[in-house]
């Protein structure tokens, strides 16, 4: 007989079958059995009174190091950060070392995922091969082994003529093809925002344009292929208003944004921490009131946190040389609380929209609702819970994160991966 | 606001300069008066005075430099300090050693001031936030060079007696110009009006939010202005070709004889050095009677013998 679990009355948050109510979960075994009063005994029950109960949260854009940089993160510490902070489902992105490009690659992901036993672990695999934006990669094994997207995340395709092709040839296997939008030869060595404080501090800028000009081209090009296509972490005010017009022309367009966008500004780079050094760059308080905005007006799709962890040392370098990433896996949930609840952008059914199923929807796997037969995928969260961010508690391995401090709202208590209870708050 | 020139009762508190942009008028104000004193140390037969006696200084150069370098080493050895010099090429950096752990190492030595020139902006803030030493900008990227800013400012306040209301024009490529965001700081504070003079495409982005006019037109400028400052062309900053020839440029903003001749008759000619003859500036100019070139680079000795001074004052205090 299948293992029993309830979680009794929760406010069970589903968007997408339209359920915000006080009621229970029951899962039976690796799926969800039932939404609704149960009134049954079974062998464990879970009390979420006064809690969430949510489909898991879906984070489609981690980079986790390995293979390569396992002194920076691995798939095992990196899923174990996402499982404590509510994600059942992550995509590892392929800027790896070696690139994830081919489908050995791509299985070794998923079986040190499988390993770790925390939370789903997907990846997207590379557009081209080596990230060199010149051949492309072997999309097709790729996706037949499970890539759920390409990417040549880290760094965009330049070339327009290598874009359209990918662009097309993806569109055989019914994948996402997602970009990081930045026009390189424009950025040149630029390490922040262009802009003001760039020029006080007499750092080389990046300006908004090197995002715009990409993704406007995209836009462009995705006219020409069928193809479902999907703007990674977009910054600027500029970038929603090509957003908005995509969308409006129904072309098969989706974005995501990420919390430091959302939260932070190039004046926090005044102090040259490099904790703030990021790709692309925080932006000033007009692209960050734009893209709040535009969460606002669901113009934007999903979350997602870009997780790049970087060792102490290398951050620990001149603003100029130093890495680009902020680590904020672990914090997420806290983050986008502060970000869009506290100031009404988002109730909690529209935040859960963009973790969990807009997300799942984008990368095409069948998540990221509490459904009846669905994967047991369930977080359950302290909305009220207020925590101070500690780096040094993080299960992460990595520790470049500039919200160390910051008092938040919005604790994981439990995560369900699968009909498993994978992690549990102590203060449960 | 006219600043007293003696501020007597103003107390230096800072173990660190790393930029100009941070300190106050008066604080300004205080090293330049403290550097008059200095100034007559190299008049002497014996051009030593003992405050940093038994001090280390460590000259940390990442990039190359004469002037400044020099200078640093000039002004810590009439101070009676101990100087050891520390450059890329003949150092564990070019074995892959980073500016922390460089600063580190020099520091388990003993030191007591370190004098940083970087090709990073921030390098310097970087590091004195993670050593003990007083740590002293010499140039960082493109941010700052607080003590060049501070000898230009002092070379201008002892010719024309005060930086109030003077109109000072600065030529060149601002964009990459470390020399004229630290000029702009200091004299605006002190009551000067900048201009920043050269292409669009050597201006850094968002320049008009700078506290100083911007024109493209040397001509345009060239006849309103009590002191005028060439930078030289950074070559190795600029990326791409910002200008479409040299010809051209100096054609544009070249400080030739011919435009001299529309300056007012006591302009003052400066230049951070090295000079491109012909380039930036004609030799005519450059050595002839408006030219303060050489009276800078005496002034930064006098300059930099102050603010190690201060720093190290400032240093034992805190302890």
């Amino acid at each position: 007989m299948s293992s029993e679990l309830l979680i009794k009355n929760g406010r069970v948050i589903d968007p997408a079958n339209g359920i915000d109510k006080k009621c229970d979960v029951l899962i039976v075994g690796e799926q969800i059995a039932e939404v609704g009063r149960v009134e049954k005994p079974v062998q464990t029950i879970i009390d979420a009174a006064g809690k969430l109960v949510v489909p898991g949260l879906i984070d489609i854009h981690v980079h986790f190091r390995e293979p390569g940089d396992e002194e920076e993160e691995t798939i095992a510490s990196g899923s174990a950060a996402a499982v404590a902070a509510g994600f059942t489902s992550v995509v590892c992105m392929p800027n790896t070392n070696p690139v994830i490009e081919t489908e050995t690659d791509v299985e070794y992901i998923h079986r040190k995922g499988r390993q770790a036993r925390k939370t789903h672990v997907y990846t997207m695999g590379a557009i081209t091969k080596g990230l060199q934006g010149v051949e492309l990669a072997e999309m097709g094994f790729m996706a037949e082994a499970g890539a759920v997207g390409f990417t040549d995340d880290g760094r965009g395709v330049q070339d327009p003529a290598v874009m359209l092709r990918a662009l097309k040839y993806a569109a055989m296997f019914n994948v996402v093809v997602a970009q990081h939008c930045q026009a390189e030869n424009f950025t040149g060595n630029g390490v922040m925002n262009s802009g003001y404080y760039s020029t006080i501090l007499g750092l080389p800028g990046i300006d908004p344009l090197a995002e715009e000009m990409i993704l406007w081209r995209d836009i462009q090009l995705i006219k020409k292929a069928e193809v479902r296509y999907h703007a990674q972490h977009i910054s600027t005010a500029g970038s929603v208003e090509l957003i908005r017009a995509a969308k409006k022309d129904s072309l098969p367009i989706t974005c995501e944004v990420a919390p430091h966008h959302l939260l932070l500004t190039e004046q926090c780079c005044a102090e040259y921490d490099t904790n703030y050094k990021v790709n692309p760059p925080l932006r000033s308080e007009k692209d960050v009131e734009a893209l709040k905005q535009a969460i606002a007006e669901g113009l934007i799709d999903a979350l997602a946190t870009d997780h790049a962890p970087h060792l102490q040392s290398e951050k620990e370098l001149e603003f100029l040389t130093a890495p680009f990433g902020i680590a904020s896996l672990e914090c997420a949930l806290g983050l986008y609380v502060k970000a869009l609840i506290e100031p009404g952008v988002l109730d909690w059914p529209g935040l859960i929209r963009m973790m969990a199923e807009k997300p799942a929807k984008i990368i095409g796997v069948d998540k990221g609702t509490l459904g009846r037969g669905k994967q047991a995928d369930v977080t359950i969260i302290n909305p009220n819970a207020e925590y101070e961010i500690d780096v040094n508690t993080f299960r992460s391995k990595s520790r470049n994160c500039p919200y160390h401090g910051w008092k938040v709202k919005g604790k994981v208590e439990t995560t369900i991966v699968g009909g498993e209870i994978r992690f549990e708050s102590e203060s449960r | 606001m006219a600043l007293k020139r003696k501020s007597k009762q103003f107390k230096w508190l800072r173990k660190h300069l790393l930029g100009l942009r941070e300190l106050s008028a008066e604080e300004i104000t205080y090293i330049l008066d403290t550097a008059e004193g200095f100034e007559q140390i190299s008049t002497r037969s014996v051009k030593k005075a003992p405050p940093l006696r038994g001090k280390v200084v460590v000259n940390l150069f990442y990039e190359d430099s004469t002037r400044t370098r020099n200078s640093f080493s000039l002004a810590a050895s009439r101070l009676s300090a101990d100087i050891i010099e520390f450059t890329k090429k003949t150092s564990s950096v070019s074995k892959g050693e980073s500016l922390l752990d460089t600063a580190r190492n020099l520091e388990a030595l003993g030191i007591d001031i370190v004098v940083v020139r970087h090709n990073a902006g921030g390098a310097t803030k970087f590091l004195s936030r993670n050593i003990n030493a007083c740590v002293i900008n010499a140039g960082d990227g493109f941010c700052e060079h607080p003590t060049q800013g501070l000898l230009d400012t002092y070379t201008i306040r002892k010719i024309k007696g005060t930086l109030e209301g003077l109109k000072i024009a600065i030529v060149g490529d601002i964009a990459h110009s470390r020399v004229a965001r630290s000029d702009m700081w200091a004299m605006t504070k002190l009551g000067a009006e900048i201009i920043f003079v050269g292409p669009p495409t050597l201006m850094p982005p968002q320049v008009r939010q700078l506290p100083v006019k911007v024109s493209y037109s040397l001509d345009e400028v060239i006849e309103k202005v009590d002191v005028i400052n060439m930078l030289r062309i950074q070559f190795e900053r600029l990326g791409g070709n910002p200008f479409p020839s040299i010809r051209e440029y100096s054609h544009y903003f070249g400080l030739t004889v011919e435009r001299m001749k529309r300056a007012k008759p006591d302009i003052l000619v400066m230049h951070p050095g090295p000079i491109n003859r012909g380039l930036e500036i004609e030799s005519e100019v450059a050595d002839g009677r408006n030219s303060v070139i050489l009276e800078q680079v005496t002034n930064g000795l006098a300059v930099r013998m102050a603010v190690m001074f201060l720093v190290n004052q400032a240093a034992a205090q805190q302890k």
